[in-house]
C-alpha cells in the first residue's frame, strides 16, 4: 500500500517543497509530513482505554510498544465507518515539547504522495464550525483536488492527549 | 573535549565511591597486623588520589594523600591501626565521600571537617615522624636553589611544568616524562587547563597549551628530576620546588577546584551535610539514583553467546523457508525441521530475556555493606555492645528495588538497636549475652527476594502497642486482636512506641512509612516478636519492578491482569450475602466485613452499570488498606507479565497502573487496585 502511494511522487525532493502523504476520510483528502510516518498498518482490534472519549479508539502492541489509536472520522466529528479491509492505521511520531510520541491515526485508506510547496499553501479559512482549526496548516489544490495540510504536533499533540480533569479528579477523590 | 572528559570524570567518582565503600568496609574489619587489608586500603586511597589529581580535583588528591601516608605508614608497621586511627580514617573516609558527592552534584563539601581530619591526620604522621624537614614554605625555591637541606630526605617535590606551545612539534611526550617520574617515587599529576584557548578560533591542533602541576614523593634527588626535563628545558617553563612539609597546609584546604566540565560547585551553604558526630553523612543525603551502573563482564559474555545462538537460529530458519520454495515435494520433513527450529528459537529468546533481565541485576551486597559502619557507629554512642551478622549479600536483586531499599533498611536496623538491643548490663542480667546480635540475610524464595532484619533484643512490647493502637483509635477498645495481628500495628501512622525519644528515634521516618516504602516497591512486610527474646522483620520484595505476577481476569470481553500481591481472595458470592446502600450501591458481606463491589466496566465507561446479581464471581483485592470486590466473567491464567507504561506514548490512565502484552499479542491494562478503589469511592452514586 504504502509503494504504490510513493510510485506518484510528483516531482520528488524539489528544493522549498515538502512531501506529503494523503488520506480519504468521507472521500475528502488530508495531508500529513511524510517525514512523520513511520508506518502504515491494517486495522486491528484495540484494547480500550477506560474513561477516555470515543475518538481515542484504545491501545495496541507495535513491536512490545503499546501505541495509542485515534480514529480521525470521530475527532473530526464525523459519521463513523465501519472498519473494513482498506481501513488503514498510519503510525505517526508527534512532538511536543518534551517528548516524542508514537500515535495511530484510523482513516478510511491512504491515498497520494504530493509534494506541495509552502507558496502553495494557503491558509484556511474560518470554518465557522465548531471544530478548531489550529491543526489545519494549510490547505493545497494538487489535480484540481483540495488537500487540507494537517499539523499532527497540534491535532495530536496534549490538548488532545490529556484530559488531566480526569487525573485529578482521581487523585483529589 | 570537555563532553569527553565528563565521561571520564563519571567513571572516577563511580570508581571512587565504590573505592570508598571498600575502604570503609575493610577498615571496619580491620584487625591488627592484617597486611592484606591494609594494602587493599591502601590501594583504594591510591587510585582515589591518583584518579583526582588526573581530573584536576585537587582539593580531593591533597586530602587524600595524608590519608594516603597514614595507611602506607600502617601497612609498614609504622603505625599501629588503633581503634583511634581506625575512626580518624572512617571520619576521613566520610569527609572524601562529601568531596566526591560535591565534585559530582556541584555544591560544596563540608571544608572545616575536611580541615580538621586532615590537620589531625597531619598531627598523627607528625607525631612519630622524624622533625619534618625544615624551611617549609622557602619562597625563593623558584629560582632553583639546591642547598643540601632541601636535596633529597625532604617529602618530595612539586613540579610546575608549563611546557611551550611548540613543545609537541619537537617530538616531546609530556606522558613518557611522567611515566619516567613516577618509577622515581609517588607521582600525583594536576593538569592545568588554563592555558586553553578560549574559542577553538585560532587553535592550533600542534600546539601544547596544557600545562601541569606534578607532586612528586619520595626519597627524590633534585638532580633525577631535572634529568628528565633536560630534553625540553628550553622548551617550557619549568619550576621544581620543594613541597611544604606537613602541618603547614591543613588550614588551608581549599575548595574543590571546578571540575573541568563546568559543573563546578556552586555556593551552597557550608556544612549543610552532617558531619562529626552524627549518623554518617550519607543518610543525611538523599540517595541519588545512577543513571549508569557497572556490569559484571561474565554477564555480558553470556549476553553475546546467546545472540550468536540466536543468529544462527535464524539463519536455520531461513534455510527451511529457501528449501520449502525450493522443492516444496518435501514439506512434511521440512516442517518437522521448522518445528524444531522454532522451538530452538522460543528456548532462545527466553533466556536471552532473563540474561538481558539479569544485566539489571546487582547483589544485595551494595546496600548490605553500608551497615557494619551503621553499627560501628550507632554502638559506639549508645554504648551498646553489637555483633553485626550479614547473610547472603550475594543474592541479586533488581538495581531500581535496590536503590529504593537502602532508607527502609537503615530504618529498621536503627531501630534494632536503639529500641531492641538492651544495654549490656541489662542483658546479663537477663542472663544473655552481654553483646547483642544483629542479623541482615537476604535469599530467593519463590520469585521473590526474602530479606530478613533480626535481633536478639528484648523484642516488641505488645500491650504496649494494643494500648497505642487504641489511644490512636486503631481499635475499638473491646477489640482483642490476635497477638501477632497486634504487632503489625506498628506498621499504622502515628503509632511510635518508643519509651523515651532517642537521638534516633526522633528522627527520619516511621515504621508506616518503612511499610509504605516496600508496598511501593510492590513487597509486603512482616513482623514478628518474642518478648525478651527479640524481633524478626521479613521483608518479601519482587525480584525486579518490571516484571510482575499477574492473574488475568475476563471482565465484559476486555482481559485485564490485576497484581497477584493485591488479591486476597476470589469467591462465588451467597445471595444471603449480597447488601445494597444507597438503592444502588452493592456491598458484600465478607465474614464481618461490607466491600464495595465494583462493576469495572460501568466504572471505566465501557458499558452502561448493570445490577448485581444474586451469584456473581467476586475478586476481592486490597491496596492501601482499601478493600475493593470486583466483579468478574471469568478468572483465567495467572502469568509473569512484563509491565509497559502507558506514558510512552499517552499518558496516565487513573485506574491502570500500566499495561502488558499477552502471549497473542493483544494489549491487556493492569488493574491499580487502589486507583480503582478511590475512583469508586468518588463516583459511588453514579457508576457502582
Amino acid at each position: 500500500m504504502a509503494n504504490d502511494a510513493t510510485q506518484s511522487i510528483q516531482d520528488p525532493a524539489t528544493a522549498g517543497e515538502d512531501q506529503y502523504l494523503t488520506f480519504i476520510l468521507a472521500d475528502e483528502e488530508y495531508g500529513v509530513d511524510i517525514l512523520r510516518v513511520q508506518e502504515i498498518k491494517g486495522w486491528e482490534r484495540p484494547t480500550p482505554l477506560p474513561n477516555t472519549p470515543d475518538y481515542i479508539r484504545g491501545v495496541i502492541n507495535v513491536r512490545g510498544m503499546i501505541v495509542p489509536i485515534i480514529d480521525m472520522r470521530l475527532r473530526f466529528g464525523m459519521e463513523p465507518l465501519e472498519y473494513g479491509p482498506t481501513t488503514v492505521v498510519i503510525m505517526l511520531r508527534v512532538i511536543s515539547e518534551d517528548r516524542e510520541r508514537v500515535m495511530g491515526i484510523v482513516v478510511d485508506a491512504v491515498s497520494e504522495v504530493y509534494s506541495i510547496g509552502d507558496d502553495n499553501l494557503q491558509p484556511a479559512p474560518d470554518f465557522g464550525t465548531r471544530i478548531g482549526i489550529d491543526f489545519v496548516r494549510g490547505l493545497a489544490t494538487v489535480e484540481e483536488k483540495m488537500i487540507l495540510v494537517l499539523d499532527i504536533d497540534t491535532l495530536l499533540g496534549p490538548g488532545l492527549i490529556a484530559s488531566e480533569d480526569a487525573i485529578r479528579e482521581e487523585q483529589g477523590a | 573535549m570537555s563532553m569527553d572528559m565528563s565521561q571520564f570524570i563519571e567513571a572516577f567518582l563511580e570508581e571512587s565511591f565504590e573505592g570508598l565503600d571498600h575502604m570503609e568496609t575493610e577498615l571496619l574489619a580491620l584487625s591488627e597486623g592484617d597486611e592484606e587489608t591494609l594494602h587493599t586500603i591502601f590501594r583504594a586511597a591510591h587510585s582515589i588520589k591518583g584518579g583526582a589529581g588526573t581530573f584536576g580535583f585537587s582539593a580531593i588528591s591533597e586530602f587524600t594523600h595524608g590519608m594516603e601516608t597514614l595507611l602506607d605508614r600502617m601497612r609498614n608497621g609504622q603505625q599501629e591501626a588503633t581503634p583511634e586511627i581506625v575512626n580518624l580514617l572512617l571520619r576521613a573516609v566520610d569527609v572524601l565521600r562529601g568531596q566526591l558527592q560535591a565534585a559530582r552534584d556541584g555544591g560544596e563539601a563540608d571544608p572545616a571537617e575536611a580541615a580538621e581530619v586532615r590537620a589531625l591526620i597531619e598531627a598523627t604522621l607528625g607525631e612519630d615522624t622524624p622533625a619534618p624537614a625544615t624551611g617549609g614554605g622557602s619562597d625563593d625555591a623558584g629560582s632553583g636553589n639546591a642547598d643540601g637541606g632541601d636535596d633529597g630526605a625532604s617529602g618530595g617535590w612539586r613540579i610546575d611544568f608549563r611546557p611551550h606551545a611548540d613543545m609537541l612539534r619537537t617530538g616531546n611526550d609530556p606522558l613518557r616524562m611522567f611515566e619516567v617520574l613516577e618509577e622515581l617515587g609517588e607521582l600525583t599529576v594536576s593538569s592545568q587547563p588554563d592555558g586553553l584557548p578560549e574559542t577553538l578560533e585560532g587553535y592550533e591542533p600542534e600546539a601544547s597549551y596544557l600545562a601541569w602541576t606534578l607532586e612528586l614523593r619520595g626519597d627524590v634527588e633534585r638532580a633525577d628530576i631535572e634529568e628528565v626535563f633536560e630534553w625540553v628545558e628550553d622548551e617550557c617553563d619549568l619550576t621544581i620546588e620543594p613541597l611544604e612539609t606537613a602541618g603547614d597546609s591543613a588550614g588551608a584546604q581549599a575548595p574543590a577546584d571546578p571540575p573541568p566540565d563546568g559543573s563546578g560547585p556552586e555556593s551552597a551553604p557550608a556544612g549543610s551535610e552532617e558531619s562529626a558526630g552524627g549518623a554518617p553523612a550519607r543518610t543525611a543525603s538523599k540517595p541519588t539514583e545512577s543513571s549508569s551502573m557497572r556490569v559484571n563482564a561474565a554477564k555480558i559474555d553470556a549476553l553475546i553467546d546467546m545472540v550468536g545462538e540466536l543468529v544462527i537460529t535464524q539463519s536455520m530458519l531461513t534455510d527451511i523457508s529457501e528449501q520449502l520454495e525450493e522443492d516444496p515435494s518435501r514439506v512434511e520433513q521440512q516442517i518437522e525441521r521448522l518445528r524444531s527450529g522454532l522451538a530452538e528459537l522460543e528456548r532462545n529468546t527466553r533466556e536471552l530475556q532473563e540474561s538481558v533481565m539479569g544485566i539489571r541485576m546487582v547483589p544485595i551486597a551494595q546496600v548490605f555493606n553500608r551497615f557494619p559502619r551503621l553499627v560501628h557507629d550507632l554502638s559506639g554512642q549508645l554504648g551498646k555492645q553489637i555483633d553485626l551478622q550479614m547473610e547472603g549479600e550475594l543474592t541479586e536483586i533488581d538495581k531500581t528495588v535496590l536503590e529504593h531499599l537502602g532508607d527502609p533498611l537503615v530504618h529498621l536496623v536503627r531501630n534494632a538497636i536503639d529500641h531492641g538491643i538492651e544495654m549490656p548490663d541489662e542483658r546479663s542480667a537477663a542472663g544473655k549475652d552481654p553483646t547483642g546480635r544483629v542479623t541482615l540475610e537476604a535469599y530467593h524464595r519463590g520469585g521473590n527476594v526474602v530479606i530478613e532484619i533480626r535481633d536478639d533484643g528484648r523484642g516488641m512490647n505488645s500491650d504496649r502497642i494494643l494500648e497505642k493502637a487504641r489511644a490512636a483509635g486503631l481499635l475499638r477498645p473491646d477489640q482483642t486482636p490476635e497477638p501477632h495481628e497486634i504487632l503489625q500495628y506498628i506498621f499504622e501512622p502515628g503509632l511510635s512506641t518508643a519509651e523515651k525519644l532517642s537521638d534516633l528515634s526522633g528522627r527520619g521516618v516511621g515504621m508506616d512509612v518503612v511499610k509504605k516504602n516496600i508496598r511501593g516497591l510492590g513487597g509486603n512486610i512482616e513482623l514478628h516478636s518474642e518478648p525478651g527474646r527479640g524481633s524478626r522483620i521479613t521483608i518479601r520484595l519482587p525480584l525486579t519492578l518490571s516484571i510482575m505476577d499477574g492473574q488475568l481476569l475476563k471482565i465484559h470481553d476486555e482481559t485485564f491482569v490485576i497484581p497477584l500481591i493485591a488479591i486476597v481472595e476470589s469467591l462465588q458470592t451467597e445471595p444471603e450475602n449480597v447488601k445494597q446502600a444507597f438503592g444502588k450501591l452493592p456491598l458484600y458481606r465478607l465474614r464481618d466485613e461490607y466491600i464495595p463491589v465494583v462493576d469495572l466496566a460501568a466504572l471505566f465507561g465501557q458499558a452502561e452499570p448493570t445490577p448485581m446479581p444474586d451469584r456473581a464471581l467476586l475478586v476481592v483485592a486490597e491496596a492501601d488498606n482499601q478493600r475493593v470486590a470486583l466483579r468478574v466473567d471469568d478468572l483465567l491464567g495467572q502469568q509473569q507479565v512484563v509491565i509497559k507504561t502507558l506514558e510512552t506514548n499517552f499518558r496516565r490512565v487513573p485506574g491502570t497502573a500500566g499495561a502488558t502484552i499477552l502471549g497473542d499479542g493483544q494489549v491487556a491494562l493492569i488493574l491499580d487496585v487502589a486507583g480503582i478503589a478511590r475512583m469508586a469511592a468518588g463516583r459511588d452514586t453514579r457508576a457502582a
